[in-house]
């Protein structure tokens, strides 16, 4: 499957987050082509459609779509909603899960 | 560069979101402890640790801690930090202290804040007691293991040190113009 990581360096969420997307690709046994993406300017985030930091995309597709469109394009920290309604700048394990799980049944 | 512990907290006065100005000095005077805290409404840092900093305000305000919030981030790039937002902001969460708009960002400069939230804690004479973050995990409340703040200002209220003074600020970084 195809994975794209989108980061911008200023929110310091980046580098758990990639963890833990490594850390459940193992966990499931999954192969990914996985495609990091340091976006560095404003243009670069509307070419993007970047909302924000971090942003996981697994076959093109975002792990939480409907959060996504909550959060403005550009290069800010990305806010995430846990299952039990905490915000948090990390991608929820849950969400991250679903979306890998998603791609491998296809 | 952030303030070193033990330096003075640097004056100010901003516009409160009740539209009243407030400074440095009515904030500290007769506090036995004061929390700034360089925050703003979109970071999901702030987002995550906002409640227990709420929490923390209320459990302390009778120990007479006072608590101050600044927005520092350019409303111009990121309209959700507008200075109406920060109202509505404050109004929604019933914030049960100051929140305030450092339009010119020299507050912030001022203090060496780079991140929100970044707290500053100073004792009653107005000296740094702690600066950094809440406590060491942003994305769980119920994983917390170091309580910084709280720990702070229990020892600042017993007349002690801090057992820990500084930790790094672990947030969005703060929006220049």
């Amino acid at each position: 499957m195809k994975i794209e990581f989108l980061y911008s360096e200023d929110c310091p969420s980046h580098a758990p987050a990639l963890e833990r997307l490594r850390d459940l690709l193992e966990q499931e046994n999954l192969q990914a082509d996985l495609r990091i993406v340091r976006v560095e300017s404003d243009e670069q985030a509307q070419n993007l459609r970047f909302p924000g930091s971090p942003t996981i995309r697994v076959e093109g597709h975002d792990i939480d779509p409907e959060g996504a469109a909550t959060n403005p394009v550009g290069l800010s920290c990305r806010v995430y909603r846990t299952s039990d309604g905490r915000f948090t700048p990390l991608p929820p394990e849950d969400l991250v899960l679903q979306a890998i799980r998603r791609a491998a049944d296809r | 560069m952030a303030l070193k512990i033990g330096a003075d907290a640097p004056a100010f006065e901003l516009k409160n979101v009740d539209g009243n100005t407030v400074s440095l000095e009515s904030l500290k005077d007769g506090a036995s402890a004061l929390a700034i805290v360089f925050s703003c409404n979109h970071c999901p840092y702030v987002l995550a640790w906002e409640d227990r900093l709420i929490q923390i305000a209320r459990d302390y305000a009778g120990k007479g801690v006072r608590f101050a919030l600044i927005n520092a981030n350019d409303p111009v790039k990121y309209p959700a930090d507008s200075f109406p937002e920060m109202q509505s902001r404050a109004r929604t969460k019933s914030y049960p202290f100051p929140y305030l708009f450092d339009e010119t960002q020299e507050v912030a400069r001022a203090y060496g804040a780079e991140r929100t939230p970044e707290v500053f804690l100073f004792d009653a004479s107005g000296r740094l007691v702690y600066h950094g973050a809440p406590d060491d995990n942003y994305d769980d409340p119920s994983a917390v293991k170091k309580h910084y703040l709280r720990e702070a200002l229990d020892a600042v209220l017993a007349g002690g040190t801090p057992p820990v003074a500084e930790t790094p600020p672990v947030g969005c970084t703060i929006k220049w113009k």
